[in-house]
C-alpha cells in the first residue's frame, strides 16, 4: 500500500463502508402469479443459463414490491441459482430498478438533448416546484417520485416522461404541469397520452 | 420518381402491426417460405451479401459477411441476438418498426437464424420500451400459431423460436457483447474482442447481434431481390434506409428514404422534418446521434449516406439526426451530452469511466462562467487521452461532442469564459444549475 502524502487515510474516512445498501426489507417471496410467470420465463434460455432470467425476476420483484429489497435480492439469487452478491451487482447497475420504495407514480423525464430542446429542463423544474421535491425525491403524499432519465427512444414527441418503467406521457409543457399531476391523481394512468405512435 | 417506402409504407394504417395485415398487404412471411423450402442457408448468406446490405445499429458493417464468419464447425447452437436497446440519443426508428410492422423484424429474425444454422433468436429490447414488447411478443404469439415459428417450419425440417428480453435501463447495453453480457444476466459491460461474437458470443457460442432494422430489411431482399435492392440508393451504401429527424424542427419523426437524399432535404425539406420551427435558422446538425460529430449548416448538402458523412468528418451512426437552431449554446449542447455519458459509461475502463466524469465537471464549470481559458485546452487534452484508449468505441463517442463543438465554436467558450456566464441564454433553457453527480 502507498501512501500519498496529501491524501486522508485517516479511519473515520476509510475504515467504513460507504457503499449505500438496500433495505433489507421483509422475506420476500413470490406470489404464486408471479411464480407462474417467472417459470415459464425461464424456458426461455438453456436449461443451464437460469441467470439469463434475473432481469425478469427483478421486474417481477418489483411489480409486486414496487422496488427491489435485498431480502427480495436474496430470494432472487435462490431462484436463478447465483449468489445474492451477484444480484446486487445487477440490481445497482441498471437504472430501471429501484433500490428503495418509490412514490405510487415515478416520474422519470427524459432530459438528453432533443427533450432539453423542447423544454425538458423547465418541465423537470416545474414538477420539482409543484411537487416541493427535489430530483430523486418524493413527495410528502408519497403518490410521486421525480427521477431524470436519458434519452427514452421518442425523441419526436419531446418532451416525454416514463411513468413507473411501462407508461409514457409525451409533449409536457411547463406550464402543463399542474393538470399533468392533478389528472394523474385523479384518474390514475388513464391520464396518460401512451408514446404510441398515434397514427390510426 | 417518387421513393415509395417498403419498412414503413403501411404503418399509418389501422391495425397494420396484425399478422392478417402483414398476410394480406405486405410480405406475410413468404421470403420466409422462399428461404427455407428454396434455398440452402448459405445461398442466403450470399444473397445478403450481394445486396450489399450494411448494418443499421451504427457502425455499418456488412451484414451478409458478418454472418458468414459465425463459426459453421461446431456442434454448439448458434444464436441471433436482434439488437433492440435503442438508446443512441436522437434514435427513435426501431421503435416504430417494431411497434407498427412487428412482422417484418420477426421474419427478418427467422430468415437470420435459418441462414447462420440457429434456431433462437433473442430479441434484446430496452426496458423502457415495455409498450412495444406487448406489442411485439403478442405478434410473436400469432407467428407461433400460423406455424411461421416453432417446429418443422413449411415442412421444410427447420425450427425457430424468437424470444423477446427485456433489458433495464442502460444505453451501453446496444454495444455488442455487453448486450450478450446482459442477455446472460450479468452487468451490460463489454468484452474484449477477439474472440468476436461470431466464434463466441452468447452462452460462449457463435453468435450474430444484427439490429433491428437490419433484420427488417432481409425479408425484403430475399422477396424483392438483390437487383431490386442495390438499385436503391448510391453505390455501397443501397437500400431503404430510416432517419430519425430531431430538436428544433417543425416536423420531427422517422421518415424512410434511399441514401441518396441529402442531410439538408431531411431537415429543411416539406417533405421531411419542415425546416426549422417558429423561423429560426439552423445552427449545427449531428446527424447520426450523440456519439457522431457536429456538423455545420454548409456541411450538410451531401447525401446522408454512411460514405457521404463520413467523408464530412462525421458518421451517420444510427441515421439520428438532431438540428439544433441559432438559441443554441453549444457549450451547453456539450455538456448536456456529457453528462448522458457520465451517466451511462459502463465503469469498465478508467479513461472512459473518470474521463466522462472529467469532462462533465470542466464544461459545467465553463458553461456557468466560471472556467478559465486554459479549461478548453484540458477538455482537449482529456479528449486526447480517452480517444483510442478504450476497450469499446464509446470512449470514441464520449469525446465527439466535446471536439466538434470545440473545432467549430471555440469563440463561444471563450465568450463563457470572457464574459463569466452564457451569452446565449435560450428561453427554453432550465434556470438553475444542475447538481454535478446526478445518479450513477
Ligand atoms: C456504446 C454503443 C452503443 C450502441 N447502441 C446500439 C443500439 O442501441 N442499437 C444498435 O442496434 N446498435 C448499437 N450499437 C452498435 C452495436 O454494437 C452493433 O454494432 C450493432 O448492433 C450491430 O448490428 P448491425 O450490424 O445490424 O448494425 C452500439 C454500439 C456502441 C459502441
Ligand atoms: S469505453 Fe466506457 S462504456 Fe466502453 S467498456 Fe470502457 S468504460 Fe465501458
Ligand atoms: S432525447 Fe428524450 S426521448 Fe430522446
Amino acid at each position: 500500500m502507498s501512501f500519498h502524502a496529501r491524501m486522508d487515510y485517516s479511519p473515520a474516512k476509510f475504515h467504513k463502508s460507504e457503499r449505500r445498501l438496500a433495505d433489507v426489507g421483509e422475506p420476500f417471496r413470490f406470489s404464486p402469479e408471479h411464480q407462474a410467470t417467472f417459470d415459464r420465463l425461464v424456458t426461455h434460455y438453456p436449461a443451464e443459463r437460469r441467470k439469463s432470467a434475473i432481469l425478469y425476476a427483478l421486474y417481477l420483484v418489483q411489480e409486486q414490491q414496487g422496488y427491489v429489497s435485498r431480502a427480495a435480492m436474496r430470494f432472487v439469487a435462490e431462484q436463478i441459482g447465483c449468489t445474492p452478491a451477484e444480484v446486487e451487482d445487477v440490481v445497482t447497475y441498471y437504472v430501471m430498478f429501484f433500490q428503495k420504495p418509490v412514490g405510487t407514480y415515478a416520474l422519470a423525464v427524459c432530459r438528453t438533448l432533443s427533450c432539453a430542446l423542447a423544454g425538458a429542463e423547465r418541465v423537470t423544474e416545474a414538477l420539482s416546484d409543484h411537487l416541493g421535491v427535489p430530483v430523486g425525491g418524493t413527495d410528502a403524499s408519497g403518490t410521486f417520485t421525480l427521477l431524470e432519465f436519458e434519452c427514452l427512444g421518442a425523441c419526436d414527441r419531446a418532451p416525454v416522461v416514463m411513468v413507473n418503467n411501462d407508461h409514457w406521457h409525451e409533449h409536457l409543457t411547463p406550464d402543463g404541469v399542474p393538470k399533468f399531476i392533478e389528472d394523474l391523481r385523479v384518474k390514475g394512468l388513464a391520464a396518460l397520452t401512451g408514446c404510441h405512435h398515434k397514427v390510426e | 420518381m417518387a421513393y415509395e417506402p417498403v419498412l414503413t409504407k403501411f404503418v399509418k394504417e389501422p391495425n397494420c402491426y396484425t399478422l392478417d395485415f402483414y398476410k394480406a398487404k405486405d410480405l406475410g412471411y413468404e421470403a420466409l417460405r422462399k428461404a427455407v423450402t428454396t434455398m440452402q442457408p448459405n445461398d442466403v448468406i450470399e444473397m445478403v451479401k450481394a445486396s450489399g446490405l450494411r448494418g443499421r445499429g451504427g457502425a455499418g458493417f456488412p451484414t451478409g459477411l458478418k454472418w458468414q464468419f459465425v463459426l459453421k464447425d461446431t456442434p454448439k447452437p448458434k444464436y441471433i441476438c436482434c439488437n433492440a436497446d435503442e438508446s443512441e440519443p436522437g434514435t427513435f426508428k426501431d421503435h416504430l418498426l417494431m411497434e407498427r410492422n412487428p412482422h417484418l423484424l420477426i421474419e427478418g429474425c427467422a430468415i437470420g437464424c435459418y441462414a447462420i444454422g440457429a434456431k433462437v433468436a433473442y430479441i434484446y429490447i430496452r426496458g423502457e420500451f415495455y409498450h412495444v414488447q406487448k406489442v411485439l411478443e403478442q405478434q410473436i404469439e400469432e407467428a407461433y400459431r400460423a406455424g411461421f415459428l416453432g417446429k418443422n417450419i413449411f415442412g421444410s425440417g427447420f425450427d425457430c423460436d424468437v424470444f423477446v428480453h427485456r433489458g433495464a435501463g442502460a444505453y451501453e447495453a446496444g454495444e455488442e457483447t455487453a448486450l450478450i453480457e446482459s442477455l446472460e444476466g450479468k452487468r451490460a459491460q463489454p468484452r474484449i474482442k477477439p474472440p468476436f461474437p461470431a466464434v463466441s458470443g452468447l452462452y460462449n457460442c457463435p453468435s450474430a447481434v444484427n439490429n433491428v432494422e437490419t433484420l427488417a430489411n432481409v425479408p425484403l431482399i430475399i422477396s424483392k431481390g438483390v437487383e431490386w435492392f442495390t438499385s436503391l440508393g448510391p453505390e455501397k451504401n443501397n437500400g431503404p434506409k430510416l432517419y430519425c429527424v430531431s430538436g428544433h424542427v417543425k416536423n420531427p419523426g422517422v421518415f424512410e428514404a434511399t441514401m441518396d437524399v441529402s442531410l439538408k432535404e431531411l431537415i429543411l425539406g416539406d417533405q421531411y422534418a419542415g425546416g426549422m420551427k417558429d423561423g429560426r435558422t439552423l445552427k449545427a446538425v449531428i446527424p447520426g446521434g450523440s456519439s457522431t460529430p457536429v456538423l455545420l449548416p454548409d456541411q450538410i448538402d451531401i447525401p446522408a449516406s454512411f460514405d457521404a458523412v463520413a467523408k464530412a468528418g462525421s458518421m451517420l451512426g444510427s441515421a439520428a439526426i438532431m438540428a439544433v437552431d441559432d438559441t443554441t449554446c453549444m457549450v451547453w449542447l456539450a455538456k448536456n451530452l456529457l453528462a448522458f455519458y457520465r451517466h451511462e459509461s459502463c465503469g469498465k475502463c478508467t479513461p472512459c469511466r473518470e474521463g466522462a466524469d472529467w469532462l462533465l465537471k470542466l464544461l459545467t464549470r465553463i458553461e456557468a462562467g466560471e472556467g478559465q481559458m486554459k479549461d478548453i485546452d484540458l477538455l482537449l487534452d482529456v479528449s486526447k487521452n480517452i480517444g483510442g484508449k478504450t476497450l469499446c468505441p464509446f470512449g470514441d463517442a464520449e469525446i465527439a461532442p466535446v471536439l466538434s463543438t470545440i473545432k467549430h465554436f471555440r469563440h463561444e467558450y471563450e465568450a463563457h469564459v470572457r464574459e463569466g456566464c452564457c451569452t446565449i441564454p435560450a428561453p427554453w433553457r432550465g434556470t438553475r444549475a444542475p447538481a454535478l453527480a446526478g445518479h450513477h
